[in-house]
């Protein structure tokens, strides 16, 4: 399959590319290519240009940042499983290691990932649990975009028309934090059918702190706050896990399909919010 | 049309190509090379896996004009002139294919995993091997193959 015909452009500069964008509505950035090139080839996409971000030096590279660490839009996720600034994120290295496979890994970018805001994707869970920030550029100047406010619905998030993300910035985790991020996936296609991170920080013996993000199992990914709730404060038991767990996912608007039903995958949402959890303790 | 210049197996060739010709059809219908295949249509078989710029990638899912500038290596380019590459002897020796159509993809992820992991256990070549789907063998002897070209390099360098 070949997709429909477009014109190719690698600006070298993020004012070029925002230039390139603002000029033609149905222009369409290119990063990797994993998400994009697989349905233009169905023509389920036929952009008119693409905007190759390969050659604008600024979106690459994962660098320390005030404690925490700033990941360039176009960092690859093999890349991002070799960077010594994101061993600490133990979820991230999770999903990034798992992503696909081999050459998925080798081309999808961070920034492409969230971007396309697929409901099945992996990294939006981690990046819920790890309390991100999404810094964009747009003709209106830049923005930091937090995680929460992030994922809007299906193949939808907070980026506006024209705007372009830059890099994505992960907090320093607090001491005694630990993440884990675990995935039921998908037998043919690897995707998430239900996925969750876990960030969970211990002090004096109980969960001081939690965050848990959700992905795979609706239109959009989520964090599961009322697992949140139930969890901080407890002891991090497996009893007090499995008690936080249990309604985990009453009243979320669940997809079902003929690889997972909706009450079935509503059911796998406590199951792998407990490994998660459990994981991410257990590495403390 | 985009000119393009892509260095395959060595050789840098300079070409026009329609922006939206992905690199498969480029090295199979440009420069007639045709030991990279097409097995799907959907980014999941791994038929088509190439070397770009050192990593292996999915040639159905790069676009040509992306090597641009790139260095390529294809299923061709992996023997020393008529000394096979270990791999291609191990997939030899082990039977590790049957019809053939997914074995230059296995051999090239093959290769990739090998280059980071010179000594992987079977799980990790199963893992490595994701990527590609074969419709024959079973997977046994494609991993018994890769394990074969492993000691045999691990033997080479040793010496
Ligand atoms: C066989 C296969 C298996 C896969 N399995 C998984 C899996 O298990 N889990 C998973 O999470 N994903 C999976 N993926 C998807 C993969 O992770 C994609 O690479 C990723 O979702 C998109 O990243 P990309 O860099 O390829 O983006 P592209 O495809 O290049 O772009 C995706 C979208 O984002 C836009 N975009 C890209 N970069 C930016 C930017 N910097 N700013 C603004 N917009 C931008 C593009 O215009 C496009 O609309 C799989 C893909 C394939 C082909
Ligand atoms: S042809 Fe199937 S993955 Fe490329
Ligand atoms: S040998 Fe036939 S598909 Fe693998």
């Amino acid at each position: 399959m070949i997709p429909s015909a477009f014109e190719y452009a690698t600006p070298a500069t993020l004012n070029e590319a925002m230039a390139m964008l603002a000029a033609d509505e149905d222009a369409k950035l290119l990063a990797g290519g994993h998400s994009l090139l697989p349905t233009m080839k169905l023509r389920l996409a036929a952009p008119t240009k693409l905007i190759d971000l390969r050659k604008i030096g600024e979106l690459r590279g994962v660098s320390a940042s005030g404690g925490g660490a700033r990941i360039g839009a176009m960092t690859t996720y093999a890349e991002a499983t070799a960077s010594a600034a994101l061993k600490g994120y133990a979820a991230l290295i999770d999903a990034t290691s798992i992503i696909g496979d081999t050459q998925v890994r080798n081309r999808g970018t961070i920034g492409g990932a969230m971007a396309h805001g697929d409901p099945a994707a992996d990294l939006p869970a981690v990046m819920l649990a790890l309390g991100a920030t999404v810094n964009v550029i747009g003709s209106a100047g830049s923005r930091a975009i937090a995680i929460d406010d992030f994922f809007v619905g299906m193949l939808t998030t907070a980026l506006e028309e024209g705007e372009i993300i830059t890099s994505i910035d992960l907090p320093a985790l607090a001491a005694g934090t630990s993440t884990a991020y675990v995935k039921f996936a998908n037998p043919a296609s690897g995707y998430a059918m239900v996925g969750v991170a876990a960030s969970v920080t211990m002090s004096g013996g109980k969960v001081s702190a939690c965050r848990i993000g959700l992905t795979g199992a609706g239109p959009s990914a989520t964090r599961l706050e009322g697992v949140e709730q139930a969890l901080t404060g407890s002891d991090g038991s497996e009893a007090s896990i499995a008690s936080a767990v249990a309604n985990a996912g009453d009243g979320l608007d669940i997809l079902g399909d003929i690889h997972a039903g909706e009450d079935y995958r509503r059911a796998m949402v406590s199951v792998y919010a407990k490994r998660a959890i459990v994981a991410a303790i257990a590495r403390a | 049309m985009t000119t393009i210049t892509v260095t395959v197996n060595g050789k840098s060739y300079t070409r026009d190509v329609e922006p939206r010709t992905l690199l498969v059809h480029f090295l199979r219908e440009n420069l007639s090379l045709t030991g990279t295949h097409v097995g799907c249509d959907t980014s999941q078989c791994g038929a088509c896996v190439v070397h770009m710029d050192g990593v292996s990638v999915k040639s159905c899912t790069t676009l040509a004009v992306q090597a641009d500038g790139a260095s390529v290596t294809t299923i061709e380019g992996l023997a020393n002139g008529t000394e096979l590459h270990a791999l291609q002897e191990g997939f030899w020796e082990k039977h590790g294919l049957q019809c053939g159509y997914c074995t230059p993809g296995m051999i090239m992820s093959a290769a990739d995993l090998l280059k980071n992991n010179p000594n992987p256990t079977d799980d990790e070549i199963r893992h490595g091997l994701e990527g590609n789907l074969c419709r024959c063998t079973g997977y046994e002897n494609i991993v018994r193959a890769v394990r074969y070209a492993a000691e045999k390099m691990n033997t080479v360098n040793a010496d």
